[in-house]
């Protein structure tokens, strides 16, 4: 009997939303009307989100790829030959490993997802899992926390801050009991490559913890996920009952005598709890307040015991780096920022997806080579990077290598790597609005720039867009913007300003009162 | 450099704010704050370092009571070769750091600071209640804030209403500025976690419990929220009526004994609020809702602000002049001598009156009655503290200070409720528990403290009621069983003998936790557990109450804690201890001050001679040398005809003392009956003179709190009859023949301190300088002794005591099978007689009967029902409240209304040694009824007589 002809539907959030269930359902339902035996795999995405749902056909020869894929396209994929691989539709894109989006970047942290069953442990183990484990069980907590400072990795949550050295903080801070906290509260806007780690590869960051508690030294590990990742939460609960029974969690990590427990703690919808003082504080069950630092959480972090926070990128990069040695992490990159950088392409983008790749990388590749351009066709006006506290970036920004310093050098911010794109019909008055309106939304309230100021922010940008004493108003504007950046508590009330600022600087225009504007195009308007 | 400031040299100015709480550390360190060299701890804020140096840096949700907290931002600073402005109170000095507090930019971004608190504020400062009293304003000043360019036309709390639940402040929100000062006010000091923000950015409010009216919410009107208020959001209803103090005099609370000290605020004589004093030694700037509120019955209308005779109790009251009220007793007093003899008369000293007032009564019956019938109230409280310590550690008192349970490790808490009795030292305990000491209670209820929030799980040892002594027993076998105790101490300290013979004693299987628990109720394995915690604590502490004293065998019982404190190595040094708390807040004091019949001043047997000498050369008179009467005695010698007449200062015996009927009758046997007290109380309704009493704020004098901290009283307002207690007593002593002429109570101190030798080095002018002192304090001790038994005992070596468990003679049969119980409840103050005529009344308007779901089930009892509690002694009538707190067969009652009768049910069991009654146990049936008791119901007719009399009193002029 010859071998079932396997294919691939994802079950990750992206495709989930757009009907891969029912996808998923029909080519079963084809196979069984047709009498053809096939094995239907729920695998990851690969981070071609334009192109989900992605069907993906293996048979003994090759392994074929087809998308978009409706519910309603099935009846004709099969027609179509679907089942034996036919290569006939025109939803088929060949081997998707040789588009070019996937072909042209830099898979170190995403080199596996989507290609499996992303809870199988058997494919997790086939595909290179474990072995920055099996690596640092061998190695001192000083040279695990060694390799990590050399890999030159810096966090990828936003702040940029050495993970080595905040990896040896808490290494040597002595205490009874430390925790690793993953960051998995990704809120910034247009960004989701946490979310495809944790539902496409979750034991990349599973084993990227335990290497984390085994090099400073602590036993228990917890993520903290927003609780809008429902999947998420499912995928990486069942990955967690699986190292658990296969013994890589609990009292002997992998037969080792080290313990590590890990669990998944839900957030309740607060922005702020991506701020790590505020996550550390809903953690221990309390209301998500920013804590002034220092005290830094490696050394007073959750309940007052030293604690790593890193994001679940960071973390997600370590079994690479422990498995592959540092100096291959380190070769990718420019100046200080080391390694590879996930960018999520999203707003009014053709070819929204995920795209890792070295840091160097300008963004007008980004967006034309990868993005190919806007959705609605017109020209691109601005794109907002790093969440929705980055600057929005005018064309003259768009060829500037992406790497931290470079950014921060004309006021950009990296972040999290979230890029959302805005075609011309975008009127960036409003979206300064919405960064203050967003603060306004999002403030934990505790310090008073960011509570009583981001409020005041949309009422001053309402008065200067409706032409009531602008000049006043923006001076006023400025003022608050500045009072903000320095009295604020924390990099939420702090980082407000940015995109406002960058409004004001190279989008004045737009925050004049609308009556000296032409009518607004019709298209899409794609807010953060 | 301008100079060099140290502020290790400076006395803290306690009406100062250093904006973070003061750190200890041996480490110094010395930096520069606008050229100005610091030197302070290490881990001290810039901000309290800048505050000691005399640098103000403007500041709103900084409190040097509060841990910093950051969020205001307006106390940012600029620090040489860090990036932007730090906010000073979050920032730690380090060495050579150099500071700015006042720049152009600073200046720009605090008024920019401003502004914003300011486009989100009334702009009603000149009618505001805080005005003249209020942060923000101080800080708009400051900055110089000229203008609010964001308008007022904004989203705003401007129309937020005002709750005003609470009866003694009000929460107007539309005043906040969300500096959360009141939520960590409460976390922080009070422990009660009532308060919270809800909401979030600019929807941030203050929110008590879960959005519920502050008087619907776990609030316990503590007060520590209204004082750490910046604005007038949270604020006494009294200044907002009234308006703001214009000055203020610390003086000492007169509610219970942990001996607050309070700045009364002032206008002229009205007082318009008390404000718990930050330089208090024993309350550290907290208070509760008693000390900080209820101080309204001082100037009530029932207030007594005339001296009144009459011949019988069936008479009207007649209004008199003070001489002739004198002339009247002396002449009854002296009359009933004649006919019946010396010992005829006695007096009962308080333990509200002051240390001197307390003094002067004893020295008159003892000096001018010529006999020892002097006794106390201490003597239904704590008078087996006494005996009990003294027989164990050679001190009658506690020995620790408040600040010492902040170096306890493991605490145990039997038979005291400290959060209604003690709130002030209970928000201590509690911030202990909260660092992690482990708690364990000892108590048939399940008591607040078991609940302390962020706290460890308590261990809970709900004993039977009347078993304390076989509870106490089983922890110290397992002590010594289990070979926890501490040899060397004991080697040291304690008498070897005496040792050897007690360990034989508890080492007996029948005082094992597993013999024990047919007795005590409590599992044997958690009283092995909680042995364990206690005696494997670094510093193990032992407070307890009347929960303990009680009791038939409550001397036993206190000799057993300390035995247990002894053989654990848990005395003389900070942390450990055996701590009465003390329930009055001159108990301490009244005991010290010789009020018992046995004892002179300074627990000074009368029975020694060369004792008796020297107060005889002093005072000029040939001493008894036979104890006199204790209280009990009193009654009885009354009811037999022998006891005649009584002077009775500043002490409800008829509500407070067992056995009502009893009581009664006695009072009803005597000629004449002398009350002195600020209300026609329970006892002046059987009274023939009625001297008008002076409350704590119409008086100087001195209170010795629970951990014997002599604190002044100082007269803020005249007293509304022109006396002080002293006064009366010095009136009455002249009109008998013996000479007193103090002119002021510091004379009397300083008679004290010539006679006591632990009050040797006692007097005004060192209270002034040193704020207060904690006795012994004499030559060897010259700042008096926080810490006792340091080096030795008074007794040279510690005994241990025999304590062998007696069942109490009151148990449970067929006809009375609940154990009924007594206490305290937070709002409300002993008798009642104060706090009863105060808003304090909403909280608790009656006793009421707590008994276990699975009791009221039996009987058919729901929730609200008039339910009979009969005894052998009486019956009386309560609503009954159904709860979980109280273990099954067991119920509960506090005693704060005297048409409760509480006392009518319990009986005339006492203490073997000391005869301190059996409150805490009382066998009891109860049943539900449809009407008040019979002893009620004469209670009532009686109590409205005697209120006629007092209003329809004959004119003077007609006689």
């Amino acid at each position: 009997m010859m071998t079932p002809v396997k294919i691939y539907v994802p079950n990750d959030t992206t495709a989930l939303s757009l009907e891969a269930d029912e996808v998923a359902l029909r080519i079963q339902q084809a196979a069984t009307e047709q009498g053809v035996s096939i094995e239907l795999v729920r695998n990851g995405s690969r981070g071609l989100c334009w192109l989900e749902p992605l069907v993906e056909v293996e048979t003994s020869r090759d392994r074929l790829a087809f998308g978009p894929v409706s519910p309603d396209d099935v009846s004709d994929l099969v027609a179509a030959g679907l089942l034996t691989g036919q290569q006939t539709h025109p939803l088929a894109l060949g081997d998707i490993e040789l588009h070019p989006y996937l072909a042209k970047q830099q898979r170190l942290t995403f080199s596996r997802i989507g290609k499996t069953n992303p809870v199988s442990l058997e494919d997790y183990s086939r595909l290179g899992g474990w072995r920055g484990l099996e690596q640092a069980l061998a190695l001192t907590p000083q040279a695990t926390v060694d390799e990590i400072i050399n890999s030159g990795l810096r966090g990828r949550g936003g702040a940029a801050f050495p993970t080595g050295i905040k990896w040896q903080t808490v290494l040597d801070t002595s205490a009874q009991q430390k925790y690793i906290v993953c960051n998995a509260d990704e809120g910034d806007s247009g960004t989701f490559a946490d979310r495809l780690v944790m539902e496409c590869d979750p034991y990349m960051l599973i084993e990227g913890m335990i290497i984390a508690g085994l090099a400073v030294g602590a036993t228990q590990g917890y993520i903290y996920l927003r609780s809008e990742y429902p999947v998420a939460h499912d995928i990486m609960n069942e990955a967690l009952a699986r190292a658990y029974a296969a013994g890589y969690l609990g009292q002997k990590v992998g037969g080792s005598a080290h313990a590590f427990d890990l669990e998944v703690r839900l957030g309740a919808g607060a922005y702020i709890c991506g701020e790590e003082t505020s996550l550390l504080e809903s953690l221990e069950g309390k209301r998500g307040m920013v804590r002034f630092k220092p005290p830094l959480p490696a050394i007073e972090g959750l309940f007052g015991l030293p604690t790593v926070v890193n994001n679940v990128l960071s973390l997600a990069a370590v079994p690479f780096i422990l498995d592959k040695g540092a100096a291959a992490y380190a070769d990718y990159g420019m100046g200080r920022s080391r390694g590879t950088l996930a960018l999520q392409l999203a707003g009014n983008v053709k070819q929204g997806g995920l795209v890792e790749r070295a840091f160097g990388l300008t963004l007008r590749e980004l967006m034309e080579d990868f993005g190919g351009g806007t959705l609605t066709g017109r020209p691109l006006k601005a794109v907002q990077v790093g969440g929705p506290l980055g600057a929005y970036l005018p064309a003259s920004q768009w060829d500037a290598p992406l790497d931290y310093e470079g950014y921060a050098e004309f006021g950009g911010v990296v972040g999290h790597g979230g890029v959302v794109m805005f075609d011309d019909t975008v009127n960036l008055g409003e979206q300064a609005r919405f960064a203050m309106e967003f603060c306004a939304e999002e403030s934990c309230g505790k310090c008073t720039p960011c509570r009583i100021g981001s409020i005041r922010g949309v009422e001053v940008i309402d008065r200067i867009r409706a032409g009531t004493e602008s000049d006043q108003n923006l001076e006023l504007l400025s003022d608050l913007c500045e009072t903000m950046v320095d009295g604020s508590l924390c990099a939420m009330g702090g980082m407000t300003p940015i995109p406002v600022q960058s409004i004001l600087t190279h989008f004045p225009e737009d925050l004049a009162a609308p009556a000296f504007k032409p009518s607004s195009a019709t298209g899409a308007k794609f807010h953060a | 450099m301008l100079n060099h400031f140290d502020p290790a040299t400076q006395r803290v100015d306690w009406s100062r704010d250093y904006g973070t709480p003061a750190v200890k550390s041996d480490q110094q360190i010395t930096l520069t704050i606008d050229g100005v060299a610091v030197t302070v701890p290490e881990g001290t804020s810039v901000l309290r370092a800048a505050a000691l140096a005399g640098i103000n840096i403007p500041k709103l949700c900084a409190s040097d009571n509060l841990e910093a907290f950051g969020s205001c931002r307006i106390c940012a600073v600029q620090i040489e070769g860090k990036r932007g402005t730090p906010a000073s109170c979050t920032t730690s000095v380090a060495e050579g750091m150099a500071v700015t507090t006042q720049n152009d930019r600073l200046a720009r971004l605090r008024r920019n600071i401003m502004e914003l608190y300011i486009s989100d504020h009334p702009l009603d400062c000149l009618t505001c209640p805080a005005n003249g009293d209020c942060e923000l304003q101080d800080v708009v000043g400051a900055v110089g804030l000229r203008d609010v360019r964001y308008g007022f036309t904004g989203e705003n709390h401007l129309e937020a209403p005002v709750d005003d639940s609470n009866p003694y402040f009000s929460f107007d929100p539309s005043k906040c500025i969300v500096c959360s000062r009141c939520v960590r006010a409460c976390e922080e000091v009070q422990g009660t976690f009532a308060l919270t923000i809800e909401g979030r950015g600019f929807d941030s409010q203050v929110s008590a419990s879960e959005g519920e009216p502050f008087m619907d919410s776990e609030c316990v009107s503590c007060g520590a929220c209204v004082q750490a208020c910046p604005t007038s959001t949270l604020m006494e209803k009294s200044v907002i009526e009234q308006g703001q103090p214009e000055h203020s005099v610390i003086t000492t609370c007169a509610y219970c004994g942990v001996g607050c000290s309070f700045k009364a605020e002032m206008k002229g004589d009205q007082l318009i609020r008390m404000v718990p004093y930050k330089g208090g030694d024993a309350n550290h700037g907290h208070s509760c809702v008693k000390g900080r509120f209820a101080f309204g019955y001082a100037t009530h209308k029932d207030r007594i602000t005339e001296p009144m005779i009459r011949d019988h109790i069936d008479q009207p009251w007649r209004t008199v002049s003070w001489d002739e009220a004198i002339e009247f007793s002396a002449d009854r007093l002296r009359a009933i001598q004649a006919i019946y003899g010396r010992e005829s008369i006695g007096g009962i000293t308080s333990s509200r009156c002051t240390n001197e007032e307390t003094y002067l009564v004893q020295k008159l019956i003892r000096a001018a009655f010529g006999n020892n019938n002097t006794d106390t109230c201490a003597r239904v409280c704590h008078s087996p503290t006494g005996y009990g310590l003294k027989a164990t550690l050679g001190e009658s008192a506690g020995t620790q200070t408040f600040d010492s349970v902040m170096h306890s490790d493991a605490i145990i808490v039997i038979g005291a409720n400290p959060t209604d009795a003690h709130p002030v030292f209970a928000s201590q305990m509690r911030r202990r528990l909260r660092q992690g000491a482990k708690l364990i209670v000892a108590d048939p209820r399940h008591i607040d403290l078991l609940d302390t929030p962020h706290a460890d799980p308590a261990i809970h040892l709900p004993l039977r009621p009347g078993t304390n002594v076989a509870l106490v027993n089983a922890l110290a076998h397992v002590v010594v069983a289990e070979g926890l105790e501490d040899t060397d101490f004991i080697a040291r300290r304690c008498d070897t003998d005496g040792y050897r013979k007690w360990r034989e004693f508890i080492s007996d299987p029948q005082h094992s936790p597993e013999q024990m628990t047919s007795v005590t109720g409590v599992p044997a394995e958690r009283v092995r557990a909680a042995a364990r915690v206690f005696a494997s604590a670094k510093n193990g502490a032992i407070y307890y109450g009347l929960g303990v004293t009680e009791h038939s065998q409550g001397s036993t019982m206190v000799m057993g804690i300390a035995n247990l404190a002894m053989a654990t190595g848990n005395l003389g040094r900070e942390g450990v201890g055996v701590n009465p708390l003390r329930g009055q807040n001159n108990v301490q004091g009244s005991c010290d001050m010789g009020s018992f019949p046995h004892e002179l001043p300074g627990y000074q047997h009368v029975a020694d001679s060369v004792v008796r000498k020297r107060f005889e050369s002093e005072w000029g008179v040939t001493l008894d040398n036979e104890p006199g009467l204790r209280i009990p005695n009193m009654f009885d010698s009354a009811l037999a005809g022998r006891f005649k007449a009584l002077y009775v200062q500043g002490e409800d015996i008829a509500q407070s003392d067992p056995n009502t009927q009893h009581v009664e009758s006695a009072l009803r046997a005597l000629d004449c009956l002398i009350v002195q007290d600020i209300f026609l109380n329970e006892t002046a309704k059987f009274a023939h003179v009625l001297l008008p009493g002076s409350t704590f704020l119409e008086k100087n004098g001195t209170f010795t709190n629970a951990e014997r901290r002599i604190n002044r009283v100082r007269k803020v307002m005249a007293p509304v009859a022109g006396k002080e207690d002293w006064e009366v007593t010095q009136l009455l002593s002249n009109a008998l023949g013996y000479p007193m002429n103090y002119g002021h109570p510091s004379e009397i101190m300083d008679e004290i301190a010539r006679l006591a030798p632990t009050f040797t080095g006692v007097s005004y002018a060192k209270l002034e300088t040193e704020g207060s002192l904690q006795w012994p304090c004499n030559d060897q001790y010259p700042v008096g002794t926080p810490i006792m038994h340091v080096e030795d005992f008074p007794i040279g070596k510690g005994q241990f005591a025999i304590t062998d468990y007696v069942a109490t003679e009151e148990r449970t049969n067929r006809s009375f099978p609940l154990l009924l119980t007594t206490g305290r409840i937070l709002s409300q103050y002993n008798v009642g007689a104060q706090t009863r005529r105060t808003e304090n009344a909403q909280w608790h308007g009656e006793d009421r009967l707590e008994l276990h779901p699975e009791d009221a089930e039996l009987r058919g009892i729901h929730e609200g029902d008039w339910v009979g509690i009969s005894s052998r002694a009486g019956q009386t009538v309560l609503h009954a409240h159904i709860t979980h707190r109280m273990p099954p067969g067991v119920v509960f009652t506090t005693f704060h209304h005297p048409g409760s009768g509480a006392n009518v049910i319990t009986t005339e069991n006492s203490d073997w040694a000391t005869n301190c009654p059996e409150y805490k146990v009382t066998a009891v049936q109860i049943e539900k009824v449809s009407q008040p008791s019979q002893w009620q119901a004469q209670f009532k007719a009686f109590d409205q007589q005697q209120k006629r009399y007092l209003n329809e009193q004959p004119q003077t002029d007609a006689i």
